[in-house]
């Protein structure tokens, strides 16, 4: 039986190319870029074309507005603390409540810290107001950071709007585009974003290689020192082999954006349909008629969501949950809680991610055994009897 | 994903007993939807001999969850009720083979399920036990801020190995101990305010324990004989369950104790040592460190246990 992966928000399968082009500098392309001698010549070249490819998958016209570092979560961390860096009178930060924890605990960190931070709050299907926003945007704002798309739910935020909006009060604008990039057309040139981050193993890059884009002439404090590499911006010597990959990644997730928008969602959506048509009580978390086209959360009532990944696994699918007991804490996703869906449905919400990989046989093989799976939890569960919910007074626990 | 052990495994894939009897005449509901565990357990008992003859589990919950109420009911059934009533969360760990450290809370649902039943069968009503207070800090083994804050506080607790003693708030994969230090920080902070407002105290908890150690010299012998009154005192508590205690040596840093019997179990050897070190630090008025000496062979079993607790 052939593990059929559905987690392609947590990471991706390396694309064949991509690693094809960076092994040879594991072993006779070793040079350090910075060096004078021809063993660094033919890899700063290759460095050369990687930035040009990531600089266009997001549409940035300088390929030095490409700053490589390890990972999103550096790219992040940089920006937020860049920004409070130039601008250190203002102590104001505007955020969502449901970032990932990339930057939701940076500003938890700078909150304890005596900055404010205005948490902006989403409604049922995980949007923000616009209009809260605006009354938050001041000159006392360092920065909005704000996500493109939800790891969760694949919802997106108006972010060209948003940045906009930064931009004409004068404040920086970053997002983080983890989850958005490779599944969306993006323009960072003529918008109002000023830093933008993401990862290449959500790309089908390896894991280990993140990108920030930094707009050409805004102020910037980087928050590695040392060394020249990537104009001073980011000390440390390349993970070329990496970048290389993440070059040949990039330039494949632009090729395939119409497959992602096109079959993928197709896919999705009969995924989706499909589930929903053969388990009753289940329902679609998140914003349907606007997230990426592979990303599909669906609360599956009174059961819970590791017993059901279980399950999942024993037929060889691969799917995560924003339970609570997957990460071994008590209560279920934040993303979940911020959209108020309901303890007897968040604990039980499956996230299944698509790729241009993933197949329609894979898809109907879900379809296949989902309700055997939801029934038998639910068999299982003190919240159903006979086929249907229990009257939730029927079942309240004295002491916890 | 989860360690978790074949046993684990096959209780969760091919759970015993997932049921919820008709003719039940005791029934023990746990846990909280908010919280994503929820357990009722369904016993019937003979009336005549107290022996459990059936028992059934709906559980809402992960895997490790569903594998204790299913472990748990096959440890009960053909018991009495006094026998059943000596289960220990320990228990069913070891039945299932062991589980991962951020799941211990799943074995103490079962348990808390078998006394709300026992309870039940009794017709004893039990009190409703509100344990959520503040954020959640340790969630290894389900400790809010309210606890540690308290501990912190009526101990005059300084460092995170005092809290570990103290309420096990991150004694399994130390991921929260940047939470604790705040909550210590926090405490620490709002006395010495309390204290400075009212300068007739000296009451920063640091200097009062080294207070107490300056003159402890002479009073050396006076411990040893305070502290082996209290343990005195405590016995009576651990025999009931089978166990013992006896003091090895006192000294104003450390005291050294020996458990005995049924408190020997790994588990609940870190659940009666804290209680001890609760209850002695209480009776003597300032805190001091209780260790159970250890026969060596044990020892590294226990250093082994910890190294993999690290978050996956
Ligand atoms: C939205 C979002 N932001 C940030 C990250 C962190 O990315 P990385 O693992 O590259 O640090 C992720 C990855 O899970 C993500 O989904
Ligand atoms: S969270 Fe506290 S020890 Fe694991």
């Amino acid at each position: 039986m052939k593990a059929i992966y559905l987690d392609n928000n947590a990471t991706t399968k390396l694309d064949a190319m991509a690693l094809e082009a960076m092994l040879p500098l594991f072993t006779e392309q070793f040079g350090n870029p910075s060096s004078i001698h021809s063993f660094a010549d033919k890899v700063g070249a290759q460095l050369k074309i990687a930035r040009r490819r990531v600089a266009d998958l997001i549409g940035a016209l300088h390929e030095t507005e490409i700053i490589f570092t390890s990972c999103a979560t550096e790219s992040t961390t940089t920006a937020i603390y860049s920004a409070l860096k130039v601008h250190p009178h203002r102590k104001e930060i505007i955020t969502t409540v449901v970032e990932h924890p990339a930057t939701l605990e940076v500003c938890e960190q700078l909150e304890l810290e005596g900055y404010k931070i205005h948490w902006l709050k989403v409604d049922k299907r995980g949007r923000v107001d616009l209009n809260e926003y605006q009354k938050v945007l001041s000159d006392n704002v360092a920065l909005v950071s704000v996500m493109w798309a939800n790891n969760e739910t694949g919802t997106l935020f108006p972010i060209l709007e948003m940045a906009q909006l930064a931009r004409q009060k004068g404040i920086l604008f970053h997002t983080d585009a983890v989850q958005a990039a490779g599944k969306i057309p993006i323009e960072v040139q003529d918008s109002g974003i000023d830093m933008l981050s993401f990862s290449g193993h959500k790309l089908h890059a390896p894991k280990g290689i993140g990108a920030l884009y930094v707009r050409r002439g805004i102020r910037y404090r980087p928050l590695l020192r040392g060394g020249h590499q990537e104009r001073g911006r980011r000390a440390g010597t390349e993970n070329c082999a990496s970048i290389v990959a993440f070059g040949v990644a990039a330039e494949q997730a632009e090729l395939h954006l119409e497959t992602m928008n096109g079959r993928i969602k197709t896919l999705r959506d009969k995924l989706e349909k499909g589930i929903l048509a053969q388990v009753e009580h289940a329902f679609v978390t998140g914003d349907p008629s606007n997230r990426t086209a592979n990303t599909c959360n669906i609360a599956f009532e009174y059961v819970e969501g590791e017993a059901i990944l279980m399950l999942l696994n024993q037929q060889g699918i691969a799917a995560s949950s924003g339970s609570a007991c997957t990460s071994g804490s008590l209560e279920p996703s934040h993303v979940m809680q911020a959209m108020s869906i309901p303890f007897t449905a968040a604990h039980g919400t499956i996230r299944f991610s698509l790729s241009r990989y993933t197949t329609e046989k894979e898809i109907d093989k879900v379809i296949d055994v989902i309700a055997a799976i939801i029934d038998k939890l639910r068999l299982l569960s003190p919240y159903w009897q006979n086929g249907k919910p229990v009257e939730m007074e029927r079942f309240a626990p004295t002491f916890a | 994903m989860w360690d978790y052990s074949e046993t684990v495994k096959d209780h969760f894939f091919n759970p015993r007993n997932a049921k919820a009897l008709e003719d039940a005449n005791a029934i023990g509901d746990v846990g909280s939807i908010s919280c994503g565990d929820a357990l009722r357990l369904t016993l019937k008992v003979n009336k005549h001999t107290d022996i459990i003859e059936d028992a059934g589990f709906q559980t809402f919950g992960c895997g490790s969850a569903i594998a204790s109420s299913s472990a748990l009911t096959e440890l009960i059934i053909g018991k009495t009720i006094t026998d059943a009533e000596k289960v220990s969360n320990q228990e069913i760990v070891d039945y299932l083979g062991g589980l991962p450290p951020e799941k211990m809370h799943c074995s103490v649902m079962g348990q808390e399920a078998l006394e709300a039943a026992i309870a039940n069968y009794r017709g004893i009503e039990l009190k409703a036990d509100d344990h959520e207070e503040g954020k959640l800090i340790c969630r290894c083994f389900a400790v809010d801020e309210g606890k540690i804050s308290r501990a912190v506080e009526k101990h005059s607790l300084s460092s995170i190995d005092d809290v570990i003693n103290y309420t096990k708030a991150g004694g399994a994969c130390t991921g929260c101990h940047e939470k604790i230090e705040r909550v210590i920080d926090a405490v620490l902070a709002k006395k010495k305010a309390a204290c400075s407002s009212s300068s007739n105290f000296v009451n920063y908890p640091v200097e009062a324990a080294a207070g107490s150690f300056a003159s402890a010299v002479s009073l050396g012998d006076q411990l040893t004989q305070n502290v082996r009154e209290i343990i005195s005192n405590l016995r009576p508590y651990l025999q009931v369950d089978g166990g013992d205690v006896s003091l090895v040596q006192a000294s104003e840093h450390l005291i050294t104790v020996s458990l005995s019997g049924a408190c020997t179990g790994c588990m609940m050897t870190d659940i009666t040592m804290g209680w001890l070190q609760d209850q002695i630090a209480e009776k003597l008025g300032f805190p001091i460190p209780v260790v159970n000496q250890i026969p060596e062979s044990h020892e590294p079993q226990e250093l082994q246990e910890l190294s993999h607790l690290a978050h996956p």
